[in-house]
């Protein structure tokens, strides 16, 4: 019998004021298998005691949601009997530690959240921050975490048998010590066959499904709730091993068991495996659940009580059945070769019993243990600024060349090297893959398709979180704006630092008060999400990282398209030239990829206009009015109109700009509420941009090979299509081989 | 016309080749389960797409033992036409069916894409409907699609009119760009790329669909 010592209480992570609430909860000192369950149940990862406070601000709720936050995934109807069910989640501090295996268990965790609640996956996307490729002294190994992650991720999803159509992939000094893997995958279900994760039925069976159960993972919830330290490179075992094909069996086999009829209740387990999915299914239906661990299927002998509780092996699941009708379930698995064993049983008393060789090893109320972990106000005072909010001088002498620059640097450039290395088609439902402004895939069985936005933007965040915030919802509703598709639901992952540090936790309430605002204004419920914290390293922490994962619904056909197509088109910038001023430049691509400078302020949003331009864009992609739109955001009007010219026609464009702002504001400043697009309709543009009350310039014409842009005679920029096109599609791969 | 779709555990296109034969095609399709060793009543067998088994071996490695490719053997023994996609060709060439073997692409990564393919020969059930030097555009997804074989298999590959289809621009370092190729009783055809991913116009081609309505066009005339 090991003792509790203040050092042990200690090293799991749990203060010495948590501890006596334990105590108070049991109404004795706790064992030691109970101490290792409480100190995963109340982690950061696992309770979100700093952010569970904060988190209430935003909106859940809305027409078309069928389950908010709380449950495995988030569920949206979509229409003609069908709803989709999808969610983010983080695999930051693995994918650091071990980023092959880290990855592959990110996006292995984050399916199993989609498909234990009876939903098929059917996409994948993923939003990826390292350390700067040519960084002086972690470069090498950068490379080698975006190496090892991006084969992880592909290894896990083609395997498995998602598409993975989209994301995003950033640098900044920032994430050197602490990466940030963030996954967001969705799933489609009929709306009558969703599972809860629920159990209910007294005298029911519970059982387990999947893999055996070994040492890996031990504590993964809880290393996720802390910083990173010289012995965190130590904790390679804490990291899981993912297994895809046997997942891929697994999904069949549970969507197969479902339809039997005899499932009552269902959940993955996941962080804290087999702790968390017994204790939360039995306080979500009000039960207990007792369960026998020499019946848990074992890879490894003489494992613990504790050991088997805690262990965070992958590709599991726990179910409860109907009393009686076990055999159904298990004919089901059988047929898939997988492991079902009953395991324990739905009881009245409301207690989590464990039992090893017909000996009590814990016993705790499900309710407290799940539901009742502390929650801290931790206080939150402004953030210092760090950045300076005056410009410094600048002046470009060669604006084609600054256009270059940034088509090269390495958060604007091309990102084929990485999505190419995912099957992005299987199932055939992309209608848009990556590489675009938001995905869209059909839903073969009701003809509506979903366009999906991931997005982040930590520059913004760290002038100011909450302005930040609101621009990458912006950002988000806009993308799927583009392509015609009405946002109807959001997922966040909340990527931020210590919150036992005042500035940090400032941060982290400054963002969601701020996406809790953007989501309101415009009616877009977040349906549940992630929060990852203690993204520390070496006492660094990250910038703030909010990732917003919107999803959106239009019909299935043929999609907007980014590129221009033809020439002698016109084409518009609906939203007009926006508006810029030196402060609200530092937060640009530009300062950063030429003038390697960040200052000042985030551009300034106006929602009333952003939800204005919105509108106009969805009404013109619906109504077939424009060829090609694509939004303006990193880089500005030059990198948009360059990026529209790179599709298969060599299609360029030649505008001119009637504006008093300074060149380089002009051409590169990312003041949001802006869509560049392409028609054969110009007045039919101009009159649905008159209609929303929204400014829409005809600037100028597509054209065969080169882009050309003017200002009032002069001219700023003159480029071939070719030449551009060549820096953008091989700046990834020259950094990758430096 | 009544196709057979195979699912081995781990397939993961054989929803994709269903819903092309069913949907895009109008003929009809089943799934066959790994381990039925007969076919039923079936027209043309395809060996879709995946992961069989996981693949943790040689690709398709194991699935050559599964029963249902005894079944598969004795249809092709009879004159069936059995169709081979991605990891369907890999099984294909380890149960012997076909020529050679595919390895690691050149490039060590997966790479999905969609490139240009050169139809060689209409000479064969599988691109009858196609005209000789047609250009198709379709998918490809693979990391494992290198072909090989040693220098007399490819000359009588050649010599016998057995390449089929051929890329344009080699993704994997495949031995003479081959992309396809037939049993010398010309009724297997195992090919790397995906028809089943180009047999929709929303899918953004549909040349995909000359490989399925040539099966077609050639049991009509059986």
């Amino acid at each position: 019998m090991t003792t509790i010592t203040p050092e042990l209480i200690a090293t799991h992570q749990l203060t010495g004021a948590e501890y006596d609430k334990i105590v108070g909860i049991l109404g004795r000192e706790p064992s030691y298998t109970e101490l290792g369950i409480f100190s995963v149940m109340w982690s950061e990862h696992c309770s979100y005691k700093s952010s569970r406070l904060h988190l209430k601000k935003l909106p859940t709720r809305g027409k078309l949601v069928v389950q908010g936050p709380g449950e495995n995934a988030g569920i949206i109807d979509i229409g003609g009997g069908y709803v989709a069910a999808f969610k983010i989640e983080s695999h930051n501090h693995p994918s650091f530690i071990e980023p092959f295996q880290g990855a592959a268990t990110g996006v292995g965790g984050i399916l199993r959240d989609i498909f234990t609640m009876g939903a098929r996956p059917i996409a994948v996307m993923d939003a990826l921050r390292f350390g700067p490729l040519d960084d002086p002294g972690n470069g090498a190994r950068n490379r080698r975490i975006l190496e090892g992650v991006v084969s992880g991720i592909a290894h896990y999803g083609n395997c498995f048998g998602v598409p993975t159509v989209g994301g995003e992939c950033v640098f900044e000094a920032c994430y050197n010590g602490n990466p940030l893997i963030n996954v967001f995958a969705l799933g489609i279900a009929k709306k009558e066959e969703i599972f809860y994760a629920k159990a209910a039925g007294i005298g029911n069976p519970v059982i387990y499904v999947g893999a055996k159960t070994g040492r890996d993972g031990i504590h993964g919830a809880s290393m996720a709730s802390a910083e990173f330290t010289e012995e965190s490179k130590q904790k390679r075992p804490n990291v899981q091993v993912g297994d895809p094909f046997l997942e891929k069996l697994l999904l069949e086999a549970c969507l197969e068991a479902m339809q039997t009829g005899a499932i009552v209740g269902i959940q993955d387990m996941g962080a804290a495996g087999l702790t968390c999915s017994t204790c939360e299914m039995g306080s979500r239906g009000g039960t207990g659940i007792e369960i026998e661990l020499d019946r848990v299927p074992q890879r490894e002998t003489g494992m613990t009580p504790y050991e088997i509780m805690l262990s965070e092996s992958q590709e599991r699941m726990l179910l409860v059945a109907e009393k009686g009708r076990e055999e159904e379930v298990f004919r089901v698995f059988k047929k898939w070769g997988l492991d079902a064993v009953t395991v324990g049983r739905v009881t009245g008393d409301g207690l989590l019993r464990v039992r090893e060789h017909g000996e009590t090893v814990a016993e705790i109320p499900n309710q407290p243990l799940a539901d009742s972990a502390p929650l801290y106000d931790r206080p939150h005072t402004l953030p210092p600024r760090t950045a300076p909010i005056e410009a410094p001088e600048f002046a470009s002498t060669n604006l084609t060349r600054d256009l270059e620059t940034l088509l090269g640097s390495a958060d604007i450039c091309s990102k084929r090297w990485i999505w190419e290395q995912y099957d992005y088609q299987v199932r055939t439902n992309t209608l848009k893959g990556p590489g675009a402004d938001a995905a869209i895939l059909r839903v073969k069985e009701t003809g509506a398709a979903l366009a999906m936005s991931l997005d982040g933007n930590a520059r913004y965040c760290y002038l100011s979180p909450r302005e930040g915030a609101k621009l990458i919802v912006a950002e988000c509703c806009r993308n799927l704006a583009v392509l015609g598709a009405e946002p109807v639901g959001a997922t966040n992952n909340l990527n931020f630092g210590n919150p036992e540090r005042p500035e940090v936790m400032a941060q982290l309430v400054e963002a969601i008060e701020g996406i809790a605002e953007a989501c309101r204004f415009f009616e877009v419920p977040i349906t549940g999400g992630n929060v990852s914290l203690y993204n520390e390293t070496l006492g660094e922490g990250i910038w703030p990282t909010p990732v917003m994962g919107v999803v959106g619904l239009l019909k299935t056909g043929e999609p907007v398209r980014m590129h221009f197509r033809q020439p002698g088109r016109a084409v518009m910038l609906v939203g007009g030239v926006g508006e810029c001023d030196a402060i609200r430049f530092g937060g640009t691509q530009y300062a950063k990829a030429v003038l390697h400078d960040l200052w000042g302020l985030p551009p300034a949003l106006d929602l009333e206009r952003e939800k204005r331009l919105q509108a106009a864009v969805r009404e013109m992609a619906r109504a077939g009015a424009a060829e090609s739109a694509h939004d303006l955001s990193d880089g500005g009007l030059a990198v948009a109109l360059a990026e529209c010219s790179f599709g298969a026609a060599g299609v360029g464009a030649e505008i001119a700009l009637d504006s008093n702002l300074r060149p380089e504001f002009l051409l590169f400043h990312e003041g949001p509420s802006r869509v560049l697009i392409s028609t054969a309709e110009p007045e039919r543009v101009a009159e649905i941009a008159l209609r929303h009350g929204v400014e829409a310039l005809r600037v100028g014409g597509t054209i065969e090979g080169e882009i050309v842009i003017r200002r009032q005679g002069q001219e700023l920029v003159r480029a071939q299509i070719d030449s551009l096109r060549n820096v953008f599609g091989q700046a990834l791969e020259n950094q990758l081989r430096a | 016309m009544r196709f057979g779709v195979v699912v081995f555990p781990g397939s993961n296109c054989d929803h994709d080749a269903w819903y092309a034969v069913r949907e895009n095609l109008g003929q009809e399709a089943e799934f066959v389960w790994h381990d039925s060793d007969r076919l039923g009543n079936l027209d043309a067998v395809i060996l879709p797409g995946g992961f069989s088994y996981g693949d943790y071996l040689r690709c398709g490695a194991i699935a050559k033992f599964s029963p249902v490719m005894r079944a598969v053997k004795k249809f092709a023994a009879d004159g069936g036409l059995v169709l081979g996609v991605c990891n369907g060709f890999q099984i294909l060439v380890e149960a012997g069916l076909l020529p050679g073997a595919l390895v690691r692409n050149a490039g060590l990564k997966f790479v999905c894409r969609e490139l240009r393919l050169r139809i060689e020969t209409t000479d064969s059930p599988f691109t009858g409907a196609g005209a000789k030097g047609q250009i198709l555009r379709m998918p490809i997804a693979h990391g494992e699609g290198c072909y090989v074989a040693d220098d007399r298999t490819l000359d009588e590959l050649e010599a016998e009119d057995r390449v089929v289809l051929r890329y344009l621009d080699n993704p994997n370092g495949s031995a003479r760009d081959i992309a396809g190729v037939l049993n010398r009783e010309r009724n297997v055809m195992g090919m790397m790329p995906h028809p089943e991913r180009a047999a929709d116009p929303l899918m953004g081609s549909t040349d995909g669909l000359v490989v399925f309505k040539s099966m077609v066009a050639a049991f009509a005339h059986a």
